[in-house]
């Protein structure tokens, strides 16, 4: 029988409630409100025999008396064949199995299907050692190959006794039987539960990433990549691009699921993945997008104690299928609203404020959090990974605000979104000078790059990133003191940078063919803007030079809108060649 | 506010601060509204039997002995057809005498929609205003702001946009509206012959800031009755959303709670978003699109109200003086209509992003052809055309007082194109250059 309590106090979605028995911390209860309704609530605070907890619903109507029921386990996730493609709230309800246009106070649906059946196939054989994680088995699921395993929770290592033969099972059926060291059988079933905050720890090692995540998006692969199991940060002021530049990513990245966390951001951001991704085709297998998406969905109006439970209930599901050996991107859009959510309940448990009225631990939540991405070696020696993506919505587009520096000592990428950049339209408004990949790096990351892309790349992109500064300078000079006052070198020197910029960092998101760049064609492209950069040229004067590259970067963002390898394609490239050895210097 | 029967009547209140009362009772729920010595409040606080209410006009006057009776329900808004052509206070009585309107009682801010119900937005709203049309796009189902110093013409703008603007209901949440702009409204509604499709509910600057609260929640749930019930097209108006946030913050210090950036409570963007997302394009055709304004202190967007509001609306509308044509423009650098790329190219004709971008480009040239010019340095032939481009762009097609078709608006921007620049200059699609090309034909 588990512990009990009668609501005593009420201040908006806090409730005390004076138990009867032991509670937990983050304790997970249910609060009985009129009319049959019943409220999830998370305990956050005990003091002698009053639990505060904060409910994941309105508390409007409950009054003192309410009757509180305490469920004995944190919050869980479940996990289970039939997660893809669904979209959650924060609490991994099923909002498609929700009936009405509203979501109802206290609407809880079922995050897996029951009653369906899964053609499954034994992977281990009696008398075999397991682990929490070890494979048990495989159904497939859409298109990918969904492992059954020794439940997370499991501690120490178990014998296999009995593996179900090859058919049909629901997921509460018993597909296997272990036996643990102490001679106890337990069996395993194809659905199993995990407490949401807690790191899921199946795997014997977590190495340094090594291997690049190619997104499509040349401002990130090329001038900053992320790696599979890497950990990024987006920060920019609102209107500089965080969503359709997430959007992009989650379209094009090279994963085999992606998780969209949309953590009290705006619930038509997530309508467009709802209404896009059935139709759109991940570029990298022919299937629908939506075959390898899922999404939690916790918009800005949706309760906040919930967002703040959306974040862990993404990243657990993550690991969920990190462990079955798959590439798994999670995206979370706004980490900052999750920050938030700290923030209000902080608050309303009379806790001394930190910067901002943030809470004092804001830093370590977020660096824990970030912890639990990465590229693990399971127990079978297979590789998983899980790469999180976050975005940060500074106040007031300042970048010295505790939420985007706690997650800059966290992350490893950081791409800053610059408004003045997205005030001229440079989209995507990363700004190239202040952004950084720390994987660039790493040797094996180098390595990779070196055996994938070509020898030298890196070195190549670091030139990149030279012209781009160089030509701020230029910039800088000329504007101090005018076109006539600086020599033509100046301004040939700025530029080089525009053209960087113009036909590497910038690319049209909205275009079908620009939006997408794959590493082949990013190496091309690359490497010809940097072949014109380093030719030396003639100018009469500085508006010959301005009018030269004007030119010179159309027809190279024509190049970009045509379809790769076209005649079209080689075309414009021959344009450019003519046009460029007109004017070049020769030795 | 008649009491019934079961109600009971308490008599002795505890502690009275200035915007609250704290009593002894039993059986109340959280929220509930409650009559304190004739004036109304709400349950902000249980703690055992001690039950804390917030009065909405302040507690002058409040006696310990005076009154208090509890209504045994939130605040609510009796919904149904009644409420077009009538104005309302910010408790959903009539403002000017008049019939209490019947029907459905309706808690106000009711339950989120599901977002798995929302459909994509793609309904193009014509405001003939090519600042927001041509520029910033508006769709029906977003939520918009336009941010504006307190000395723009904002209220006249959004009166603009709401009557032209095809909706089936127009529906005004005032808050801390002046006399002279609540007559003004009034009167513009009443001319264009509008009032039966217009439902008001106004807290002007004569009626306490609290009472500003109540007033979005009751417009959304009007709006929610038309969207969801009768499948209508909605409009709604919040006018200023800036003394909205002033009224949380006040109320949030009488609570003791600790203040966060610019002294707005912790919690701003929450209470933000629960009324901004009310916006929503439903499936059975309805919809409720959100117009707000939030005033700016000397164009300053870093603030805590207008950045909060930029993160939870779909763009914003800025407003400002264009120094060189002495017009009140939509500034096309710092306006933004998230949702304008499901319409634009699509509902509008194919060359309307290029145009788009091209002419904010162009224009941002001329910016910074200014910025040389005012240095003190010489202009180049490229500088100078810009700067005539940019001064015909913002009489032409910024400035708020243009109202044209979309095609006229896009016709008039290659008609720029052409006086000043040359296909490159333009950077536009080969293919759009050839068909819409105006002017002395220059290899592309």
């Amino acid at each position: 029988m588990g512990t009990k309590g009668k609501v005593s106090g009420i201040v908006a979605n806090m409730v005390v409630v004076k138990t009867d028995g032991a509670v937990a911390q983050n304790e997970i209860c249910w609060v009985d409100a009129d009319g049959g309704i019943r409220l999830m609530a998370e305990v956050i605070k005990v003091i002698g025999d009053e639990a505060y907890i904060q409910v994941f619903d309105s508390t409007r109507g409950l009054k003192k008396g309410a009757s509180v029921e305490f469920a004995g386990h944190m919050l869980e996730a479940t996990f289970a064949p039939g997660i893809l493609s669904r979209s959650y709230d924060g609490l991994q309800n099923d909002l498609e199995k929700m009936s009405g246009i509203f979501i109802e106070r206290g609407t809880t649906t079922e995050p897996v299907d029951f009653a369906a059946e899964w053609e499954f196939t034994p992977l281990a054989a009696p008398g075999e050692k397991v682990v929490a994680g070890s494979w048990l088995g495989q159904v497939p699921e859409i298109n990918i190959v969904h492992k059954i395993m020794v439940p997370f929770v499991f501690e120490g290592t178990y014998t296999v006794k009995s593996v179900a033969p090859a058919g049909k099972y629901k997921i509460t059926d018993t597909v296997a039987v272990v036996t643990g060291a102490d001679g106890v059988d337990r069996n395993v079933t194809m659905v199993q539960k995990w407490p949401v905050k807690r790191a899921v720890k199946a795997y014997t090692e977590k190495p340094r990433p090594s291997k690049v995540m190619e997104t499509g998006v040349r401002a990130i692969d090329t001038f900053n990549p992320i790696t599979e199991g890497g950990t990024g940060f987006i920060p920019g002021p609102f209107g500089a691009g965080k969503t359709v530049l997430q959007h992009a990513i989650s379209k094009q990245a090279e994963a085999d699921v992606i998780m969209v966390v949309a953590c009290g951001e705006r619930a038509n951001e997530v309508v467009e993945i709802f209404a896009e991704f059935p139709h759109l085709v991940d570029p990298q297998t022919g299937h629908k997008l939506m075959e390898r998406t899922i999404i939690i969905c916790n918009t800005s109006n949706m309760p906040v104690a919930a967002r703040e439970a959306s974040v862990y209930t993404g990243m657990a599901i993550g690991e969920y299928y990190r462990a079955m050996g798959l590439r798994v991107l999670i995206l979370a859009d706004s980490t900052s609203r999750w920050a938030q959510a700290l923030r209000e309940m902080s608050n309303r448990l009379e806790e001394l404020p930190g910067q901002d009225a943030f809470p004092m631990d804001l830093s370590a939540i977020i660096s824990n959090f970030y912890s639990r991405a990465g590229l693990v070696y399971l127990p079978n020696g297979k590789t998983g990974s899980v790469t999180f993506l976050g975005t940060v919505s500074p106040a007031g587009g300042n970048l010295k605000e505790p939420v985007t520096e706690s997650t800059k000592k966290a992350a490893r990428c950081f791409y800053a979104l610059s408004q003045a950049r997205a005030d001229s339209k440079r989209y995507p408004a990363i700004d190239p000078l202040d952004s950084y990949s720390k994987y660039l790096e790493y040797p094996e990351v180098v390595e990779y790059l070196d055996k994938t892309i070509e020898p030298g790349w890196v070195d190549k992109v670091m030139k990149g990133k030279t012209l781009v500064q160089r030509g701020k300078e230029a910039s800088e000079q000329i504007n101090i003191l005018g076109d006539d006052g600086v020599p033509v070198e100046y301004h040939e020197r700025y530029w080089k940078s525009e053209l960087v910029d113009g036909v590497i960092l910038q690319q049209d998101a909205f275009d079908p063919i620009d939006a997408y760049c794959r590493f082949d064609r990013q190496k091309y492209m690359y490497n010809m803007v940097l072949g014109v950069c380093e030719r030396k040229f003639a100018f009469d004067g500085f508006e010959d030079c301005s009018s030269f590259f004007k030119e010179l970067i159309n027809l190279f963002k024509q190049m970009n809108y045509s379809t790769y390898q076209s005649a079209e394609y080689y075309d414009y490239g021959r344009q450019i060649e003519e046009k460029v050895s007109e004017k070049e210097v020769k030795a | 506010m008649t009491t019934t029967a079961f109600q009971k009547v308490y008599t002795k209140i505890d502690n009275i601060t200035k915007a609250t009362v704290t009593l002894r009772a039993t059986g109340v729920g959280n929220d509930e509204l409650a009559t304190v010595g004739g004036k109304l409040a709400q349950v902000v606080k249980i703690a055992g039997d001690e039950i804390t209410l917030q009065v909405f006009s302040g507690t002058e006057g409040i006696a310990t002995n005076d009154e208090v009776v509890f209504h045994g329900e939130p605040p609510v808004l009796r919904v149904s057809d009644a409420l077009a052509g009538r104005f309302f206070d910010a408790y959903g009585q009539p403002i000017e005498g008049g019939e209490q309107p019947e029907g459905e009682a309706r808690q106000i801010g009711g339950p989120t929609v599901n977002p798995f119900r929302r459909l994509q937005p793609s309904e193009l709203i014509a405001t003939g205003i090519a600042g927001i049309d041509l520029n910033n796009t508006l769709v029906t189902g977003q939520k918009i702001p336009f941010f504006a110093d307190p000395d723009q013409p904002y209220n006249q703008v959004m009166a603009n946009v709401a009557l032209r603007a095809k909706a089936d209901k127009i529906i005004l949440g005032g808050m801390g509206l002046t006399n002279d702009d609540y007559l003004y409204f009034k009167n513009v509604f009443e001319n264009a012959g509008a009032l039966d499709r217009i439902v008001s509910f106004v807290n002007t600057t004569e009626n306490p800031p609290v009472e500003r609260l109540l007033v979005p929640d009751m417009a959304l749930t009007a709006a929610e009755y038309f969207a969801v019930d009768k499948g209508e097209k909605v409009l709604v108006l919040l006018t200023d959303m800036t003394l909205y946030a002033d009224a949380l913050a006040i109320v949030s210090n009488r609570m003791d709670q600790i203040p966060s950036k610019d002294s707005m409570p912790g919690s701003l963007y929450s209470d933000l978003a629960k009324i901004y997302e009310k916006a929503v394009q439903l499936p059975n055709g309805g919809s409720i699109t959100i117009i707000a304004v939030t005033t700016l202190s000397g164009g300053d967007i870093t603030h805590a109200i207008p950045d909060n509001t930029g993160y939870i609306t779909e763009g914003q509308l800025f407003l400002r003086n264009d120094t060189d044509t002495g017009k009140v423009i939509v500034d096309p650098f710092r306006s933004l209509s998230r949702l304008k790329q499901l319409v634009i190219g699509k509902k509008t004709r194919e060359d309307h992003p290029q145009v788009m971008n091209a002419a904010v480009r162009l224009f941002a040239d001329a910016a910074n052809a200014k910025t040389k010019l005012e240095n003190g340095f010489d202009l180049s032939d490229y500088d100078e055309r810009t700067l005539g481009f940019a001064k015909d762009y913002s009489e032409h097609l910024l400035a708020i007082d243009v109202n044209v078709a979309i095609d006229e608006m896009l016709d008039t921007a290659w008609r720029l194109f052409g006086k000043y620049f040359s296909p490159a200059e333009t950077a536009v699609k080969k293919e759009l250059i050839e068909k819409y090309w105006v002017g002395t034909p220059t290899a592309v």
